[in-house]
Formats: C-alpha cells, structure tokens, sequence
C-alpha cells in the first residue's frame, strides 16, 4: 500500500522557478547588450562584466556575514548587476560601477530580507546613488563608434537634451540606439525583441510596459512634444519593459498594474515637461514602487461569492 | 559603581539617538561634517548637564501640572546662554548650526531626560546621566558627521584624507546619506546592545522583572528608599 504524504498547499506546482525567470530575463537582456558593444564598443562588455561580477559578489559575502543561504544561483544578482550596467554610461570609471551595484545588492536588497523583499528595484537605488554622487561621471556621454572620427572619443547630448535644446532627432538613429546614452538603453530595437521574448515566455504581462509607454506618449503628445521620439529616446523602453516589471515591486492584479504604470508614465512625463532633470524614467519608476503596496490593497480580488461583512470597509 | 552605570548607560545600552530614537531632527541635519556634529554635540550636552542639574534641584518645587513649561523655560535659558557664548566664541560654528543651534530647546532628549531621570532623582545621578546622554549623542553625530564627511567630501575637520585621489560620493553629504547612515548604526547598536544584554545582570532594585537592565531607575529607588 502506498503511504499517504499529508502537506499544505500547493500540491501541483508550474515549472517557473526564480532561476528559469531570472534566466529568461537575461536572455531577453542579451540583445541589448549586443547592441551596446556595437554602438558604444568593447568597452560596454567591460561595464557590464564589472557590474555583474560586482553584484554577484555582494551577493556572496553579504549573505555569508548575515549567516544566511547562499543565493547566487537563483541568477537574480546577475539580473540587478546586468540592469544597472544598462544604465550607466559608457565612460563610466569601473569603480563606480561596482560601488553602484554593490549599493544595490547590499542596501537595498539584502538589508531589506533578500529576493522578494527589496520595497524598490535595486539597479534604479543603485543608479540613483552613482547619479547623485558622481554626477559628472554620470553624465558623460559618448558617440557611438559609428560618429567617431579620430582617436579621441567625442562626447555628445543624450536626444532628450538634444531635443529640449530644438535639435531634431533622426527616428533612425533612435530605432537602432545610435544615439548618445546610457550603455542599455539607447537600442530600441533590441529592448523591443527582448520584451517580447518575455511576454511570449510569459515571465512579464505586457500590461505595464505598454500603459506606461502610451501614457507617456499620450501626456507628452499633450504638452506639446513629439510623442514617437519621446518614447524612443531616455531609459523609458528600458524602464518600461525591464525594470517596472519587477515583480517584488509592481502590482499583482491586472488593474493594480494599469494604474501602477499609468503613474509611472505621468511622472515620468511631468519630470520632462517640467522638471529641471532631463530624464525621470528612474525616479518615476522608485516613487510608483513605493506606492505598490497600496495599490494591491486597493485592488485586491474578492473572493468568488463572498458578502461584504457590515463594517467591514475600514 | 552605581553612579557609573548612570553615565555609562548613555554611550551604548541607552544611547538617546541610536537605542533610544530621540533628537532626530537634528542628528540628521548637522551632521554633515564632523565639525559640526561636534559643535552641536557639545551645545547639548552643556544644555542637558545644566538643565538636568537644575531641573532635579527643583523637583519638588515645581508643581506636577505646569512641570513642562517649567522644564522648557529652564532648557530655553541654558540653550540662550550656550547660543550667546557660541555666537562670541566660535561664529563659524554658530552659521553652520543655523537655526539647529537654538532648536536645542525643543531637541527631545534634553526634555525627555528632564521628564524621565531629573524629576525623580537626586542632583549627582542627574547630572551624571546628562553628561552620560550628553556624551553618547555627541559620539553618535562625531561617528555619524565623521563618515558622511569622509564619504561625501574625502575630509575628516576639514582635513583632506581621500580628497583628490578618490572622487568622493557626494550623496553621503545629502538627506538620503543621512538616512543611510543613520540606520546602519541603529542596526549595529542594537546587535551591540543586544550581545551586552545577554551578560548576566544582577537584580537587586526592581525584583525579577525582565525589563530590568533597560531601565533605569533600579538603583536610584533603592538610594530614594
């Protein structure tokens, strides 16, 4: 006779587990950053080395000094070290970048309780950190290899500044990230791909990155601004499809995320309509993360046939 | 032995910003350079030895009802004293400190001293937990104005120690900085208080009750009784 095991739920389990999505993530990450070794150089190979390899030993040690178990091959330190790389310049001093993801793995993700109970994205805590220490490092912007003329590497405006300053963008140049930026960012087209290889894989619902977008499209449209080349240029394709969708930080229900996202992109517009930064892809994103908690209270699921009890409302 | 343990208690078991979260505000606000955080470790610590003297020489004059009018009036004279001596002496200091400098009369652990310890207990034990509480916060903005400093400017007082080789992070200098030190301490005081608990405490005042070594009037009921 068989023996009867007794357990709690669940009983039947899918086959995500955290490694296979972060595993997806990455993969969907790679064409971007094929991309930014051909637009800005072998350099970007090395940033991005440097920020993982940096994130993944943070990882390691904080662990261990916290006595607690080792992590590293659930691939999300790889994940947070890959992000914050796209998000920095090029000509970024490499011990910069791994003071940024090292920030971003030992304060906000480890100090808060490890995967899952980081309260923001830690790449965006870490890019936060690198821009508001380092500014100067931070916004360096390099041509890409294609414009170089000469030995000496010519620096450029990102196409946000460009544009505030009445210089027309080519849509072209957007499309395939030729354009000065942030290594990950820049390369529409790749970051496109990856996003839906993950929505194909299921890993993110295109529920947020497409409110985001179009709510950003839709307010700078309002204000006046070319909406296509607003939605192609800064670290809002980036943003949208990689970072919003953390699941640890976005909302769990379809409507919680809609209007997650629609903050996300009202912010991120007010901050280039009428801030004095040019870009607010990152802090839109950490303010709508804070407000998470409130919109899953907000639009939790009722369960199927219950009665509201009498003054319960509160 | 006793009498040590009211000025010790305030370094570390009791430490007012770090164990007992009082004096924010202004731990977070100056706290920029050591420089400053010495300035305004040492104002208070003057004000709280003062008021706290004052205060437990008065305790059974003032009457029950207007006691925290009374304790404020008493703080506000000794922080105006301190402000005119600072603004004589040492006007650099005084411009740092801005409006921070005067706030010292509302700063909660100088109340909260005069409320919790002063008012119920004998001058000597009152003025050693004002000098304890007075030197547990002014080493807590020392430690916390040292690191932001070095960090967020490479100086410690002002003097270059990684300045010019290392670009320093210039958000340790900034509001988040602050936070960001702030609870790292918190956490290091807590597991370090935490390892102190855990020596074995002779109860001899308040009986068995477990709140025993966090609390502080064991020895002066005794001395009261």
């Amino acid at each position: 006779m068989e023996k009867l095991t007794v357990s709690a739920n669940p009983h039947i389990k899918g086959a995500a587990t955290t490694q296979r999505i972060m595993l997806d993530v990455i993969i969907a990450l790679v064409p971007a950053g094929v991309a930014s070794v051909i637009i800005f150089g072998w350099r970007s190979l090395l940033v991005i080395a440097t920020c993982v390899l940096s994130a993944v030993i943070s990882e390691l040690i904080c662990r261990k000094i916290m006595k607690r178990s080792n992590t590293i091959s659930d691939l999300s330190a790889v994940v947070t070290g890959l992000l914050l790389a796209y998000n920095l310049p090029v000509s970024i001093p490499l011990w910069m970048a791994a003071i940024g993801s090292a920030v971003a793995i030992v304060v906000v993700k480890q100090m808060f309780g490890g995967l899952g109970h980081n309260f923001v994205n830690p790449a965006l805590i870490g890019r936060i950190v690198l821009m508001n220490s380092f500014a100067a490092a931070m916004s360096h912007w390099t041509l890409p290899v294609m414009y170089q003329s000469g030995a000496d590497a010519i620096t450029t405006a990102t196409p946000l500044v460009q544009m505030s300053n009445g210089t027309a963008v080519k849509y072209t140049d957007l499309l395939f990230g030729t354009t000065g930026g942030c290594l990950g960012e820049t390369c529409v087209i790749a970051l496109v791909v990856g996003g839906i290889y993950l929505v194909c894989r299921r890993v993110i619902s295109p529920a947020i990155p497409l409110v985001y977008i179009g709510t950003t499209a839709l307010l700078t449209f309002f204000a006046g601004f070319d909406p296509l080349a607003q939605t192609m240029s800064g670290g809002l394709m980036l943003g949208a499809i990689f970072m919003a969708t953390d699941y640890a930080t976005s909302p769990t229900t379809t409507l919680g995320k809609v209007i997650y996202a629609i903050g996300c992109g009202a912010i991120t517009s007010f901050i280039r309509i009428f801030g004095s930064i040019p870009e607010g892809v990152s802090y839109s994103i950490i303010i709508m993360n804070i407000v998470t908690p409130h919109i899953d209270r907000l639009t939790r699921h009722k369960p199927f046939g219950s009665v509201k009890a009498k003054g319960e409302g509160k | 032995m006793s009498l040590f343990k009211e000025f010790s208690k305030g370094i570390i078991r009791e430490n007012p910003v770090l164990r007992l979260v009082l004096g924010t505000c202004p731990t977070l606000a100056v706290t920029t350079s050591a420089k400053n955080a010495l300035g305004m470790g040492l104002a208070a610590t003057v004000v709280l030895i003062g008021s706290n003297v004052v205060i437990s020489l008065l305790r059974k004059v003032i009457p029950d009802k207007v006691r925290i009018p009374a304790f404020i009036t008493i703080i506000a004279a000794f922080v105006t004293i301190v402000q005119m001596f600072v603004k004589a002496f040492l006007p650099s200091i005084n411009d740092a400190l801005g409006i921070f400098l005067p706030l010292i009369v509302v700063n909660c652990i100088i109340l909260g001293r005069a409320e919790m310890f002063a008012s119920k207990n004998p001058v000597l034990p009152s003025a050693l937990d004002g000098a304890g509480m007075g030197v547990g916060f002014t080493c807590t903005l020392l430690l916390m104005g040292s690191i932001r400093e070095l960090i967020g400017a490479g100086t410690i007082f002002g003097f270059a120690v990684t300045a010019g080789h290392i670009e320093p992070m210039m958000i340790m200098t900034m509001a988040p900085g602050g936070f960001f030190v702030f609870g790292v301490l918190v956490a290091l005081a807590n597991k370090l208080a935490d390892k102190m608990g855990k020596k074995p405490v002779e109860h001899t005042g308040c009986g068995n009750c477990h709140a025993c070594d966090g609390c502080s009037a064991c020895e002066s009921k005794e001395e009261n009784a």
